[in-house]
């Protein structure tokens, strides 16, 4: 009785009206469904590349790619759980880890992290540091920017009486995770005292939210330090330092001094390309790099999907060189791109069958 | 037995086929589904501190160590965060608000109280990032290079304001606190003051009392329900508060007696750390944080609802 009650109400007109919108609205959406859509998660880090990426590579194929950045953790966990098709990972993943949940990884683009300091009269590239001393400063043993440890590297340079404010990051972050395996190489004592991870312990120090927070703090409190992903030193414009890596010599960070250390490290032995980059020999290399690194699994269940995945990769790799530059990341060298295209031949299964040439 | 109403009662016939029934029927499970919603909240966030729990036990809450890279979690340094934050926050946003709002409903003229009113209400739209990098770029130097040496030099004797001024911290985080949590305060109170009967208050001035004597006889007896309940709205703002907070109060797992020292809050520990967070202990630990300041807001509320049982009681208005 109430359907003839709404059938005298409405006119029949409006009713077939509304039914119409709903079909055209539904058909709407499976065509939008019907292109290819690559989703992955993860790593903050790599973000903005990422998309930049994504973007020209569907102006050129239309392929799209949803990339959420929830971070690290959240990327291991959606591609653990196949919600998403790739994972990515500012820390890599151990092989066991690797092995147990049916995963590869290999190097996506290269970051890595400054020591950025704010100290009256002292310029962008004139202080110079070494490991110990960095590890003391953030340890809470060198309290005073005239201590005679930082002093004895700084002979020509006059450091004033003030205290090290030190400035680190508050929410886990690869960032971190790099900085912390640095000081853990180098240092003995940080390694026993506090260790590395993406969210450690800091003895000393405030914690500022994000690269942002960390360039805010140590940009407003005089005599401070913090460290900074590579990226956000360059385009801030923070005072940066001179680090003493592997072989003894003073390098300062660009671009180049990051190639050289991913360049010079030993990918072809690493299991799972599980390398930390730290502290990695050439006279040019910068001693505080890493990577960030992609997870896809080892069985695939769609081939097609696959092969649109890899083939954006390797656009990436190929052609995206200069985009990365651009956006101030660091490329991938060719030598560890024709290793991770071999890792993709050997390993990468799709319905029994490699699909990578 | 009778199944279903009896319709040959004409009322209970009215009532059924007039939708009185299904439209009952739809209130009480619409509002049944907010303690549904939070039951659930409550059980979910149980059933995944699990590992934190059995691990810690009850020592989570007592220690303050905060180390992922050894496992070793308390929350400690949380809840003297949030609670030391919002406690500045209260100090500083109760008596405000009720001056305001004695102010706008007493003093001023009727087009300067809506005026007024307006933007004080309009502090309440401001999304709590915003606040939270407003106090970032611009709040926390002006408190680094005025207030917090002022502070210093004056009251510095005191344990409370010792050390560097750096701009974040404690006190940083709770005066932004105070000003988030203002317009609930002064907005409620208003209203609540706005309700005192005219014929009370008019009596009162027509035997010669004063503005202030009828505010403090009259308006504030009539409505300090209402205000211990503004305040407790404000409280239950103050330490929820996420963003804000997290720009500013320096983040340390540190408890110290000064409130120029930077400190973490739950929910701030909470927003930096739990992107990241893969091992299941940390996570584990991260939402028994979670649950800690759930059942805190719960305890408050509860204590709240006693208070003004007992208000109600003892001024029997």
């Amino acid at each position: 009785m109430t359907s003839r009650l709404i059938q005298r109400a409405t006119p029949r007109l409006s009713r077939y009206f509304g039914l119409a919108v709903v079909l055209l609205a539904s058909c709407l959406t499976l065509v939008a469904v019907g292109a290819e859509t690559i989703h992955g998660a993860g790593a903050t880090f790599p973000y903005p590349l990422y998309s930049q990426w994504a973007y020209k590579y569907n102006q050129i194929t239309g392929m799209e790619l949803n990339y959420q950045s929830i971070g690290s953790g959240g990327g291991i966990q959606q591609i653990k759980a196949r919600t998403v098709d790739f994972g990515a990972s500012d820390a890599p993943l151990e092989s066991k880890e690797l092995d147990e949940s049916g995963l590869i990884q290999f190097p996506m683009v290269i970051g890595g992290v400054v020591p950025v300091i704010q100290v009256a009269g002292i310029e962008s590239g004139t202080l110079r540091l070494d490991g110990n001393v960095l590890a003391r400063i953030f340890l809470g043993k060198i309290t005073k920017w005239n201590d005679p440890a930082i002093m004895s590297l700084n002979t020509e340079l006059s450091l004033p009486d003030k205290d090290i404010t030190v400035v680190h990051r508050a929410d886990g972050s690869g960032t971190t995770w790099i900085f912390t395996k640095y000081l853990a190489a180098v240092s003995e004592d940080w390694k026993q005292k506090v260790g590395a991870d993406k969210a450690v312990s800091w003895p000393v120090g405030i914690g500022g939210k994000g690269n942002e927070g960390v360039s805010a703090y140590v940009s407003r409190i005089d005599g401070s330090i913090g460290y900074v992903e590579f990226a956000y030193a360059l385009q801030n414009r923070l005072v940066h330092v001179v680090l003493k890596n592997h072989d003894d010599k003073f390098v300062s960070p660009t671009t180049e001094s990051f190639m050289a250390a991913a360049a010079n490290a030993d990918w072809k032995n690493a299991p799972g390309f599980y390398l930390v980059l730290v502290n990695q020999p050439g006279a040019d290399s910068w001693p505080i790099t890493g990577a960030s690194f992609v997870l896809i699994h080892r069985e695939q269940v769609d081939a097609g999907k696959l092969s649109a995945m890899l083939e954006f990769f390797d656009w990436c790799f190929k052609h995206g060189k200069q985009i990365a530059s651009d956006l101030n990341y660091v490329p991938m060298p060719n030598n560890v791109v024709d290793l991770v295209e071999v890792l993709w031949h050997d390993q990468l299964r799709a319905s029994g069958k490699s699909l990578w040439r | 037995m009778r199944i279903g109403p009896k319709l040959n009662d004409h009322a209970e016939f009215r009532r059924f086929r007039s939708g009185e029934l299904a439209f009952r029927a739809v209130v009480f499970f619409s509002a049944a589904t907010v303690p549904l919603i939070m039951v659930g909240i409550l059980w979910e966030l149980f059933r995944n501190s699990r590992l934190s729990l059995a691990k810690f036990g009850i020592g989570f809450l007592t220690s303050s160590v905060w180390n992922p890279v050894t496992e070793q979690f308390g929350a400690l340094s949380g809840i003297f965060g949030t609670g030391v934050s919002a406690l500045v926050a209260m100090i500083l946003a109760v008596p405000l608000g009720l001056i305001i709002a004695l102010f706008l409903v007493e003093l001023a003229p009727p087009r300067m109280s809506a005026f007024f009113g307006g933007a004080i209400e309009l502090l309440a739209a401001v999304p709590s990032i915003i606040y939270g990098m407003w106090g970032l770029f611009v709040f926390a130097p002006f408190m680094a290079d005025h207030v917090q040496p002022f502070l210093g030099d004056t009251l510095g004797f005191l344990p409370l304001f010792k050390g560097p001024p750096l701009g974040i911290g404690m006190l940083t985080a709770g005066i932004i606190l105070a000003l988030m949590v203002l317009p609930y305060i002064s907005s409620v109170t208003r209203d609540v003051f706005r309700m005192v009967p005219i014929v009370v208050k008019e009596s009162a001035y027509g035997v010669g009392a004063t503005n202030w004597e009828v505010t403090r006889g009259v308006t504030i007896r009539y409505a300090l329900r209402g205000v211990v309940g503004a305040g407790f709205l404000g409280l239950g703002r103050a330490l929820g508060e996420t963003m804000a907070v997290t720009f500013v109060i320096g983040n340390s797992h540190r408890i110290s007696a000064s409130l120029f020292a930077s400190a973490n809050s739950i929910s701030s520990t909470l927003a930096n750390e739990f992107t990241e967070a893969s091992d299941p202990v940390y996570l584990s630990s991260l939402i028994e944080l979670g649950l800690v300041l759930f059942l805190i807001t719960i305890i408050f509320q509860i204590a709240a609802q006693i208070w003004l049982w007992s208000i109600k009681k003892k001024l029997a208005v």
